[in-house]
C-alpha cells in the first residue's frame, strides 16, 4: 500500500520519515526514531507497556497508526528526564521506592503517571490504583508503584 | 507491523468521508478512537482494505446543552465525557458509566460514537444510550436520519448503520423531574467488559410512588437488553423491597446471556436481576427514598 510521508515531534525533536498504512505508532517510534524505550508487550491494548503521550493525554502507542500521528506532539519515557541527566521526580521515585524490577511495564506507568498527577496532583492510593490500573505489571508488584507514585506527588506537589 | 495491509483515507470533512464510504462501504471500515477495531486488526480478526479516519473531522467532537438535554458529537472522547461539568449535571447516568470503560488511557482515544457502533452488547454506553432513550444521528451521502437507540442495536457487534453511512450525533433528552439514575456492572477487575450489567432510571410521581423505571441491561444478551417486564412491575408501585425482588426476578428472565468463560448463562441471568435491583436501589437512593 502507499506510503505516507509524516512528521512528528517526539520529545522535541522533529522525526520525518514515511510509513505504510499499517506500521504503528509504536514500531514508528522504536524503528525509524530510534526510541526503544517505548515497550511492545500485548500489542492489543491490554497491557499498557507501551503508554505515551500524545497531545499530553496517555494513549496506546499500539492502537494509533504512525500515519495517525503526523503533526503530533509526542512524548516517551526518554523525554521525562532533563537533558543533563536529572531525572524527572518520578523517574528518582521509582527508583528509590524500587518501583521497577524488570523494567519492561516502567515507561508506560510512568507516562500514564505523568497525566495522573497533571490531573490529580494529590491523588488518594484508591485514584493512583485505578490511574495504573491499564498497566499490567508481572515482576515488580504493584504496592511499591503505588508508593513511588504517592511519593513522588507529594514532591511535585511541594 | 500487525495488521494486514489497508489503503488510508484521511478525509478533510464529513462529506469527504461519506463520499469514500459511498464508493467504498463494502470493504471500507471507520476509525475512530481505535480501541476497538484496532486490536481486531492487529489480530488479523478484521482486515478491511481502506480505513476512513475520522479523527481530522474535530467538528464533531463536541458537548452540547440542547433542550435540556445533551447533544454529543461521535467523535467526543470518553476522556472528555468523564470530565465534563455538563455531562454530570444533564446525563449522570452517562457520567457514571464513562470511567468504568477499559482504563484512563483507552478512554483518552475512545469515543462515545466508536463504542456505540462497535455495539459490544457487554459494553456500558449501548446500555446508558437504551436507557436514556437516545436518539442518534446517521449521516450518509446527501443526507441524514435518526434512530432510536432501542432501534440501532441488532446483534452481537451488528448494528443499523449501513456501510455507507457514519454515526454522527447522538441526543440526550433531559431526564423527567424526580428522577434517579445509578449504572451498575459485575466484572472480574475494574475495566472489564460487564459479565452482567444495569443502566437504570426511575422516576417518582408527586406522591412518591414510581411513575415510570427504563431498565437497560449489559453483558446479558446479543444488544443491550430493555428489561421491559420489569419496568412494568414498577411502575405505580410505592419503592418497597418487595416489589424490588419482583422486579429483580422479571429482570433476570428477560436476559438472555451464553455460557462463557466468565460464567454460566444461569448465574449470569441471575446477576442480571440481581445488578438490576441494586441499581434501582442506588437509583432511589440519589431521590432520598431509602429502600
Amino acid at each position: 500500500m502507499k506510503r505516507r510521508e509524516i512528521s512528528l515531534t517526539v520529545n522535541g525533536i522533529v522525526y520525518t520519515g514515511d510509513a505504510e498504512p499499517r506500521l504503528l505508532l509504536a514500531d514508528f517510534i522504536r524503528q525509524e526514531c530510534g526510541l526503544t524505550g517505548t515497550h511492545l508487550g500485548c500489542e492489543h491494548g491490554v497491557c499498557g507497556a507501551c503508554t505515551i503521550l500524545v497531545g499530553g493525554e496517555p494513549v496506546r502507542s499500539c492502537l494509533m497508526f504512525a500515519v495517525q500521528a503526523d503533526g503530533a506532539e509526542i512524548t516517551t519515557v526518554e523525554g521525562l528526564a532533563d537533558p543533563d541527566g536529572e531525572l524527572h521526580p518520578l523517574q528518582e521515585s521509582f527508583r528509590e521506592h524500587h518501583g521497577l524490577q524488570c523494567g519492561f511495564c516502567t515507561p508506560g506507568m510512568l507516562l500514564t503517571a505523568v497525566a495522573l498527577l497533571r490531573d490529580h496532583p494529590r491523588p488518594s492510593e484508591r485514584e493512583i490504583r485505578e490511574g495504573i490500573a491499564g498497566s499490567l505489571c508481572r515482576c515488580t508488584g504493584y504496592e511499591s508503584i503505588v508508593r513511588a507514585i504517592a511519593a513522588a506527588a507529594e514532591r511535585l506537589a511541594g | 507491523m500487525k495488521p494486514a495491509a489497508f489503503e488510508y483515507v484521511r478525509p478533510r470533512s464529513l462529506d469527504e468521508a461519506l463520499a469514500v464510504l459511498a464508493e467504498r462501504g463494502d470493504t471500507a471500515k471507520v476509525l475512530a478512537g481505535g480501541q476497538s477495531l484496532v486490536p481486531l486488526m492487529n489480530l488479523r480478526l478484521s482486515r478491511p482494505g481502506v480505513i476512513v479516519d475520522l479523527n481530522p473531522l474535530t467538528d464533531l467532537a463536541y458537548i452540547r446543552a440542547e433542550d435540556g438535554g445533551l447533544a454529543i458529537g461521535a467523535l467526543t472522547r470518553q476522556r472528555a465525557i468523564e470530565k465534563s461539568a455538563l455531562v454530570r449535571d444533564r446525563a449522570p447516568l452517562l457520567a457514571e458509566a464513562t470511567p468504568l470503560i477499559g482504563h484512563m488511557p483507552i478512554r483518552s482515544r475512545g469515543t462515545i460514537g466508536g463504542s456505540l457502533a462497535h455495539a459490544d452488547p457487554a459494553a456500558e454506553y449501548p446500555a446508558v444510550a437504551v436507557a436514556l432513550d437516545a436518539t442518534f444521528t446517521i449521516a450518509r451521502a446527501g443526507g441524514e436520519r435518526k434512530v432510536a437507540a432501542g432501534d440501532f442495536f441488532r446483534m452481537y457487534l451488528t448494528t443499523d448503520l449501513a456501510g455507507n453511512e457514519i454515526l454522527t450525533r447522538i441526543d440526550l433528552p433531559a431526564l423527567p423531574p424526580r428522577s434517579g439514575v445509578a449504572f451498575l456492572e459485575l466484572t472480574r477487575r475494574h475495566g472489564d467488559f460487564a459479565i452482567a450489567g444495569a443502566a437504570v432510571v426511575v422516576t417518582l410521581d408527586a406522591a412518591g410512588a414510581i411513575s415510570g423505571a427504563r431498565i437497560a441491561m449489559c453483558g446479558v444478551g446479543p444488544t443491550p437488553i430493555r428489561a421491559r417486564r420489569a419496568e412494568g412491575v414498577l411502575a405505580g408501585h410505592r419503592p418497597a423491597r418487595s416489589v424490588l425482588v419482583v422486579a429483580d426476578g422479571a429482570a433476570a428472565t428477560e436476559s438472555d446471556p451464553p455460557d462463557d468463560l466468565h460464567g454460566s448463562a444461569e448465574y449470569r441471568r441471575e446477576m442480571s436481576g440481581v445488578f438490576t435491583r441494586r441499581a434501582l436501589v442506588c437509583a432511589l437512593e440519589t431521590l432520598g427514598v431509602k429502600v
